[in-house]
């Protein structure tokens, strides 16, 4: 049910508004709505019941094992939800002066330093709201870079074809086109391609590294070389830090732009699908051009860092200093996490992946990549057993959900037919991922035994199959008060 | 045994056209891409007036896995456009060569009809292509 | 090492099952010259006491001024039960709503969001966030010159009236795709766009006018004479609009004689707190005509295999993962749990409680600005109607007067000076719902005091050579 069937007229959370109804003197009439906005009208105890309910309709971390390929389902810490909400942090205003923000800054402040050191950048600003919007910071940081020498040449932005969506899009938002480098069969991106590619059109290449095919480019450094010495800079994909953090750093591999996803590495809550944050760094080539606000520090004080502070700066992504509350989240994690742990994150990690890989290897699943390590995440494909028992991998990650497990990420990325992309994270214990590989093999044995169960899967959640044609096709985006339809 | 039209000619990127033989031509979306999409949602089509060149991205077909651009095989004006795919795209996944016709043009060159694909030569593309 | 489970004996046990003699050898690909050595510059870890205490001192530091400020975040009462919901760990911790079956909760409450704003601002649909107001003006923005038929044009008519930070943030992410923001006036009287200055563009083609409603200044724009403007002249019409606002004012979907094509703004007032900035949400909506070119996840009602009612992501086709180089936008992860917490508070107040919510804001922003101008020197800079913030010239330089003031644990508005110097000392106050009339007495007390010490009498005895 939705909310709106327990509306009544009249019906309302009477503590939560003020007990008067001032005329608004001041606001003529022809400003004014002339009927009320149509929303719900219910009590404080049918809204809690109503959104309590809803919630447990939901796979979360907290619930199930979540090994969600490219998006680092990790546990998260809630020592970084109540310390980011303690009172001074959470009704400070934007605007508050910086001698009212000391504490805030300091925090931020040493976050910059925290991802500088770990990801061997010059300088690092914090005010992406989310990986793509990063994105969105490093293309166009490559491109003031560009304007300011002067060079109205380059125009194309390189992309593995195995690269997430987001960087052929936001190539394009910075006024580039975006053209495609082909992958190997082992995995690494195809270098003769790329050589031919490059030229006086090359502003830059974006990469994943480890890639989204889940292994290490191990040719990076000879890469690096080859783009900047067609005069293109280098872009780095924060996705997969998780499966380096410590171990190696995207600075060291000659990137001269990154983003980072907190949300991801640094274990700020999905929250369902947001917030995030991507914090940019970058080499010292493109240091003026990071966007603003940043936090500086002359030795006894922490200020802001503005258009003015930064005259070159390619400017201001949000209107205040992006999601402050969740750098707040990824800092109290990174100073739990401190020097030792940060540099095991991608050794658990990693574990984790290549012992899942193995057993379920070993269960009789096909890899991607058979004679790869797999970084933090791996790639099973299924497409024998779409081509032998006619069940496809949305089939088998449906039935999934019947386990009560989470399904992995499928069809990304596309290069891959019939692909889960498994990411297990360092914070699940051992016992979780055999249980995974048991349900595998039991989803398998159905495939082989009743095609028809997996084909129909889920059956035990709160709704079967959705028709997402109809969705497309009859679209219904909101409901309209005097509806009628039957629940 | 093929099911390509052979009174029709084709493009690299899975149009059709037939030429109407009265200085207009018609033009959709081949069997195979409306397959290859899966059951189409909603169809962009030009408006009557716009004047296309071979090549241009005129329409967008999507489905619920993907958006495509439809490229204009030949030049002209557009004359008419298939109205009852606004209400209907899935006449495309029914019947890609006939009533799901996307878009008329009068030509403004017909020999651009002679560098399209023949249906035997649409054939060996898909083919390859597998 | 915190949140791992592993023990040494079950570390050993994975090295074996996969072949290896120790963790080393799993990064064996990895070029030798490529690995980093120890992070000296990382402090080591603490426990979860420790940390809290650094972040207890750090946020005490900070104390809690009172706040006066609005300028685009603002200090509004959060029903307990809001976060005590949205911070569950059903709703906390999961993610995209990418196996929708399993995303019921998140996907159905979206839904709900969805439905409630399309109610608030009477368009006809909206997706399910973007990350802030200002980033989702740009994303209107961009909108609008993709879906507007009738015109090629790049140029958009942005009114000064509208957030400083918003315009700058629009310029920073359209800019190199050849859009141009095209800047209008206000007038110096009402604090309203100059229709005069409008009326030289007629017959120009433009893609959009932006109609912000209220504008930065507090002040409530014409906006039946604005969107019917932009319409007779080609252009989309693009609100810009405070959601709680929304509750008391005239809804763009019922703005002149056809409504706003497009509506966007910033949605922090309904339920997120100030929380230094961030997270907060953007919110866009438009007509039915434009949902194709609308950026931004979108949910859908639709049915199972048995005809139950379900919810799913569609329109997908247009988003980054699919559409790529030629997705409206390359938006992924959007702001969820800010909206999640937005629509049980929506649900919480109602319209009415919405409305009682925006009237108090209203009349204490009245009081403010009388108290206030009681003082010597104290004027409103505009003489149009406004909804809970205003415009007032000081009797002294502002910066020096806020930090008088902020010394006193008092945070009085926001400095005008550096985004419009015309209007001389000028500082932009807001009083919510939330700000009680001792706390009134108490600024303009204050204040008082801070004028009284730069503005003193001078001495009247004069040396006597």
């Amino acid at each position: 049910m939705l909310i709106y069937q327990h509306s009544r007229n009249g019906r309302r959370a009477q503590a939560q508004a003020p007990a008067q109804r001032p005329e608004p003197a001041g606001i003529p009439e022809r400003f004014r709505r002339r009927t009320p906005a149509p929303l719900p009208q219910v009590s404080e105890l049918q809204a809690v019941r109503h959104y309590t309910r809803l919630s447990q309709k939901n796979y979360s971390i907290d619930t199930q094992f979540y090994p969600l390929g490219s998006c680092t389902m990790k546990y998260n810490p809630r020592a970084g939800n109540s310390l980011a909400s303690l009172p001074g942090f959470l009704a400070r205003h934007p605007l508050a002066p910086a001698t009212h923000s000391q504490g805030l800054l300091a925090c931020l402040y040493e976050l910059q330093e925290i991802l500088k050191e770990v990801t061997g950048m010059a300088e690092v600003s914090l005010s992406p709201a989310a990986g793509a919007q990063g994105e969105f910071a490093g293309v166009a940081m490559i491109r003031a870079y560009n304007d300011a020498r002067g060079d109205r040449e380059r125009c194309e932005i390189l992309v593995p074809d195995a690269a997430h969506g987001t960087n052929p899009a936001s190539a394009v938002m910075c006024g580039y086109s975006a053209r495609e480098i082909p992958t190997g069969a082992d995995g690494d991106i195809d270098i003769a391609a790329l050589q031919q590619a490059l030229g006086p059109r090359t502003a830059g290449i974006m990469l994943t590294n480890p890639s989204t095919l889940g292994v290490f480019e191990r040719r990076i450094q000879e890469i690096a070389a080859l783009v900047h010495q067609a005069g293109g800079l280098l872009y780095y994909d924060g996705a997969n830090l998780n499966a380096i953090l410590g171990k190696v750093r995207p600075g060291d591999m000659g990137f001269d732009a990154i983003h980072m996803n907190l949300h991801k590495t640094f274990s700020t809550p999905h929250g369902g699908g947001g917030p995030g944050a991507g914090p940019v760094g970058v080499g010292e080539r493109l240091r003026p051009y990071l966007p603003v606000p940043m936090v500086g520090y002359d030795g006894s004080d922490y200020h802001w860092l503005d258009e003015e502070a930064r005259p070159q700066t390619i400017g201001r992504l949000s209107a205040f200093a992006g999601n402050a509350g969740v750098l707040l989240r990824a800092y109290v994690y990174a100073r739990m996490l401190g020097r030792e742990g940060m540099a095991r994150v991608a050794e658990y990690s990693t574990l984790n992946a290549n012992y899942l890989l193995r057993r379920l290897r070993e269960a009789g699943f096909d890899a991607a990549y058979p004679e790869r390590r797999a970084s933090h995440e791996f790639i099973i494909t299924l497409k024998r057993q779409a081509r032998e028992l006619g069940v496809n991998t949305m089939d088998f990650a449906k039935r999934m959900l019947d386990y009560g497990v989470h399904a992995p990420t499928t069809y990304f990325p596309q290069l891959v037919p019939e692909c889960l992309l498994i990411e297990p994270t360092e914070t699940e214990a051992q016992e979780e991922l055999d249980h995974f590989v048991e349900l595998m093999q039991a989803i398998q044995r159905e495939a082989e035994d009743n095609p028809e169960l997996v084909k129909q899967a889920p059956h035990r959640l709160p709704v079967r199959r959705l028709d997402d044609v109809k969705a497309a096709r009859d679209l219904d985006l909101a409901w309209q008060p005097g509806r009628q339809d039957a629940q | 045994m093929s099911d390509t039209p052979t009174d029709l000619r084709y493009a690299k990127s899975h149009e059709w056209v037939r030429d109407e033989g009265d200085g207009t031509a018609t033009v959709g979306i081949t069997g195979h891409a409306q397959e290859m999409l899966g059951d189409l949602v909603f169809v962009e089509l030009p408006e009557v007036g716009d004047q296309l060149k071979a090549g241009d991205d005129c329409a967008v077909v999507e489905s619920v896995k993907a958006a495509s651009d439809v490229y204009s095989p030949v030049s002209g004006e557009v004359v008419a456009v298939n109205e009852a795919l606004e209400e209907a795209p899935e006449i495309i996944n029914e019947d890609a060569f006939g009533e799901g016709w996307l878009f008329k043009v009068r030509l403004a060159d017909p020999a651009e009809l002679d560098g399209l694909l023949d249906a035997p030569g649409y054939d060996a593309m898909l083919a390859e292509e597998a | 090492m915190p949140f791992i489970p592993h023990t040494a004996e079950d570390v050993q046990a994975m090295l074996s099952a996969i072949g290896v003699a120790d963790l080393e050898a799993l990064f064996d690909e990895i070029p030798k010259g490529l690995r980093c050595g120890e992070l000296e510059g990382i402090p080591p870890g603490l426990s979860e006491m420790e940390v809290g205490r650094v972040m207890q001192a750090r946020a005490w530091e900070d104390g809690q001024p009172l706040c006066f400020i609005g300028a685009g975040a603002y200090d509004h009462h959060i029903p307990a039960v809001v976060w005590e919901l949205a911070g569950r760990g059903e709703f906390y911790t999961a993610y995209t709503p990418y196996q929708a079956e399993a995303s019921q909760g998140t996907l159905q409450l979206l839904y709900e969001f969805q439905s409630m704003m399309t109610a608030l601002t009477a368009m006809e649909v909206s997706n399910a966030s973007l990350y802030d107001g200002a980033s989702a003006l740009a994303e209107a923005v961009l909108m609008a010159v993709r879906g507007n038929r009738k015109s090629k044009s790049k140029r958009v008519l942005m009114p000064r009236s509208v957030h400083p930070a918003y315009r700058r943030v629009v310029h920073t992410i359209v800019r190199n795709q050849g859009i141009e923001l095209v800047e209008l006036a206000f007038d110096s009287a009402s604090g309203q766009t100059d229709l005069d200055a409008l009326a030289d563009h007629a017959g120009e083609d433009h893609a959009a006018l932006v109609i912000p409603q209220p504008n930065f200044f507090g002040v409530l724009e014409p906006v039946d004479e604005l969107t019917d403007w932009a319409h007779a002249n080609g252009m989309l019409a693009i609100a810009l609009v405070n959601p709680l606002a929304m509750a008391l004012l005239q809804p763009p979907g019922e703005w002149g004689g056809a409504g706003a094509d497009i509506c966007c703004g910033e949605g922090q007032p309904l339920g997120a707190p100030l929380a230094s900035g961030g997270p907060y949400f953007g919110f866009l909506c438009a007509t039915a005509k434009l949902v194709r070119q609308m950026p931004g996840r979108i949910i859908g009602r639709t049915v199972d295999l048995d005809g139950k009612t379900g919810y799913t992501l569609t329109l997908q086709a247009r988003e980054q993962h699919i559409r790529r180089s030629k997705a409206t936008s390359n938006i992924c992860t959007n702001q969820v749990l800010m909206v999640t917490a937005a629509t049980i508070h929506m649900a919480l107040l109602g319209a009415e409680g919405l409305e009682r919510a925006a009237l108090a804001c209203h009349a204490n922003a009245r009081r403010l600005t009388q108290a206030l101008c009681e003082l010597p020197g104290v004027e409103p800079v505009f003489s149009g109607p406004v909804f809970h913030e205003r415009v007032l010239r000081l009797p002294l330089a502002a910066g020096a007067a806020l930090k008088s003031l902020a010394a006193h644990n008092l945070l009085g508005g926001f400095d005008l000076g550096r985004d419009y110097p015309e209007l001389g000392d000028a500082i932009l106050v807001c009083a919510t719902e939330r700000r009680s009339e001792a706390e009134i007495e108490a600024y303009r007390s204050k204040l008082e005091r801070v004028i009284q010490a730069q503005v003193q009498t001078p001495c009247q005895l004069k040396p006597d050579w």
